[in-house]
């Protein structure tokens, strides 16, 4: 285990450098000289040498490279172009709405995948098998961005059950603040008792976190219905309904615990998809977490703030990667001794 | 083994994907794929003929006739420069296809030979290609296409590019553990003894035996694509207005959804289906070749 750790977290380093070596080679090939981009249009000639000189960008490209790397280590992602604010202070404000989503998304993911999986594999080849075949299947092709208007006009403009978007209402967050604790709207309400601000955050979540779960959702029933398939016809399993074990208890404690391993790699592949999906999702749902954050960069042309989503995005990626491969290690010893 | 029992085992490959095919035709859910990609590619190929208005399909706007819902004039209602929707999706369909099949080809282009180097050479080339194919898999894949599209500026060729850059090494891995199953087997080992030069075994003697997964991987993969083009589009990083993009047409028509529903519903439901059909077929082949799953078919 432990030469399995040393291994993987050299890897990690090598991957974090490539990555910097892509979002360096990245911003610059952006058309036009980042320092005048941020000064604007009416800057003088003399302004922009000289910042173009603080900016260290007449030196020679390792060097600047250099101070890249020194700026990342000290948590310096540069300045957005709009705001004129450090990128990384934007990424910390946006990030908790985010993240509040994300694992709501892959909590309801979970809690719907599995079971349907599973009960998918049992019933093989019947007409429940094919629907959430198909169910799995249609979901995985649904553009995300279609799926959530789709959900707006469903349930905001003809069922009127839910709101169309933001995440807590005006009146409501300005009547019962949420106090900031986690940033997570939700708990921080739960942990104060601010149960009218507790009530509005959960509803104004609830489509939002459905939508951004719904390509999860297919990607975890198939995958759990093609592991129980195989693990259904080990001999244990057999032996078990030999013992007289009933099939509810074979297929949900029996089977399940031995085909979660490769689940659980597929949920943190749905963590990536969801890092990208939630651009989408927050961009139509008004969400204001990183999506909004840098989808609003992409329109104004906002590099700086892009390249630093990306950096930090991409870091987050490989570590969620790095700790569900050693918690697969952990769960199956096959695999650390390969 | 022999040279004769060799060579059965390596043309056994393209073999089986043609002993599958009539299989996949017994899956209904494949077939119904099969029908919606028929009509996708016969709209794409006439799309002049068959689009009711072939003019607004290329971009005209037709102001009179702005914002009109679906009727008899406009089977699924005009956009906000008063073009037919319907024209709209069926010239869209000319762009979805052209760019997905421009992705793959890119894609194959750079991922099967790198894959073939790595696998056929092994050692320091190997290493030096898979740990590169393996840092760009690191990232996430979106993230990573929207990054470059935003440093090369928005056009569908940059959008295109976008997308291949984090997919090729899915193929160069996929054809590298194909040819290290291959290249050990005996016609392999005969070409080299009669001095054939390794360039000409790779390309004329592994590469023609290891093409049916990467003909299933493409198909498979032809649905995301996409939907990769489209998202882009949304975001206004793909395709450029006045060309008909599905993308783009969801994304115009966000400002006046709540009122004016059919512009995104439809061009969002067009994308929606293409992916469901490539994914349908996709899902088919590889059920079909899968010895594990095919005897299920052959039960019924």
């Amino acid at each position: 285990m432990i030469r399995f750790t040393v291994r993987r977290i050299l890897w990690l380093a090598v991957v974090l450098l490539g990555l910097c070596a892509i979002t360096f080679v990245l911003s610059r090939m952006v058309p036009g000289d980042p320092a005048s981009l941020y000064l604007g249009p009416r800057a003088k000639p003399e302004q922009i040498q000289l910042l173009r000189s603080q900016m260290g960008l007449d030196r020679p490209l390792y060097v600047q490279f250099l101070f890249y790397l020194k700026d990342l280590s000290h948590g310096n992602l540069g300045d957005s172009l709009r705001t004129h604010r450090p990128v990384i202070t934007g990424i910390l404000d946006h990030l908790p709405a985010s993240l509040e989503l994300m694992f709501s998304a892959i909590f309801i993911a979970l809690l719907i995948g599995i079971p349907l999986g599973a009960i998918s594999a049992q019933k093989e080849n019947t007409l429940v098998d094919h629907a959430s075949r198909l169910f799995s299947v249609a979901n995985a092709s649904l553009p995300s961005f279609w799926l959530a208007m789709i959900a707006q006009i469903i349930f905001f403009k003809w069922l009127g059950l839910f709101p169309v978007g933001g995440r807590i209402d005006t009146v409501v967050g300005l009547i019962n603040p949420v106090e900031k604790i986690t940033g997570f709207y939700v708990i921080d309400a739960l942990v104060t008792g601010n149960w009218i601000a507790l009530q509005s955050a959960l509803s104004h979540l609830v489509l939002p976190a459905v939508t951004l779960a719904t390509y999860s959702i297919g990607l975890i029933t198939r995958m759990t219905r093609s592991t129980m398939l195989e693990v259904l016809r080990e001999d244990y399993i057999t032996t078990a309904r030999a013992a007289g074990i009933g099939e509810r208890e074979i297929l949900f404690v029996q089977g399940l615990r031995n085909a979660l391993a490769p689940t659980l790699t597929t949920a943190g592949l749905c963590f990536a998809f969801m890092l990208t999906g939630t651009f989408f999702i927050e961009l139509i749902f008004f969400w204001p977490g990183l999506g909004s954050y840098t989808t609003t960069a992409i329109f104004s042309n906002d590099y700086p703030v892009i390249m630093g989503v990306t950096m930090l995005m991409a870091v987050f990626y490989v570590l969620v990667n790095l700790f569900v491969d050693m918690l697969i290690a952990v769960v199956d010893p096959r695999i650390r001794l390969s | 083994m022999d040279i004769v029992s060799d060579n059965h085992r390596s043309s056994s490959n393209n073999r089986d994907l043609f002993r599958g095919l009539h299989l996949i035709f017994k899956n209904p859910l494949t077939t119904l794929g099969m029908g919606i990609l028929f009509i996708l590619m016969v709209a794409a190929l006439f799309a002049p003929y068959l689009a009711p208005y072939p003019d607004q399909g290329r971009g005209l706007s037709n102001l009179r006739q702005r914002l009109e819902p679906p009727g008899a004039d406009h089977l699924l209602g005009t956009d906000n420069l008063g073009r037919d929707i319907l024209s709209r999706i069926i010239f869209g369909a000319r762009i979805s296809l052209q760019a997905s099949v421009a992705v793959i080809l890119f894609v194959v282009i750079i991922g099967v030979p790198l894959g073939l180097v790595a696998g056929y050479f092994g050692g320091k080339i190997d290493d030096l290609i898979m740990r590169f194919a393996d840092m760009i898999l690191a990232f996430p894949s979106y993230l990573l296409a929207i990054a470059i599209v935003a440093s090369l500026g928005p056009s569908l060729l940059n959008a295109l590019i976008a997308i291949t850059v984090p997919w090729w090494p899915w193929y160069t891995r996929l054809m590298r553990s194909q040819v290290i199953s291959l290249k050990e087997l005996q016609f392999v080992e005969s070409a080299r003894a009669i001095g054939v030069s390794h360039w000409r075994i790779m390309f004329r003697h592994i590469l023609p035996n290891c093409l049916s997964p990467i003909i299933v991987q493409a198909t498979m993969d032809m649905g995301y694509i996409i939907l990769a083009i489209a998202s882009l589009g949304f975001l206004g990083l793909g395709t450029q207005p006045p060309t008909a993009d599905w993308g783009v047409m969801v994304s115009n028509g966000r400002e006046f959804f709540m009122t004016q529903w059919w512009i995104s519903t439809f061009s969002g439901a067009a994308i929606f289906l293409t992916v469901l059909a490539f994914n349908l077929v996709g899902d088919g082949i590889r059920e079909a070749l899968d010895p594990k799953i095919r005897w299920r078919f052959q039960k019924n």
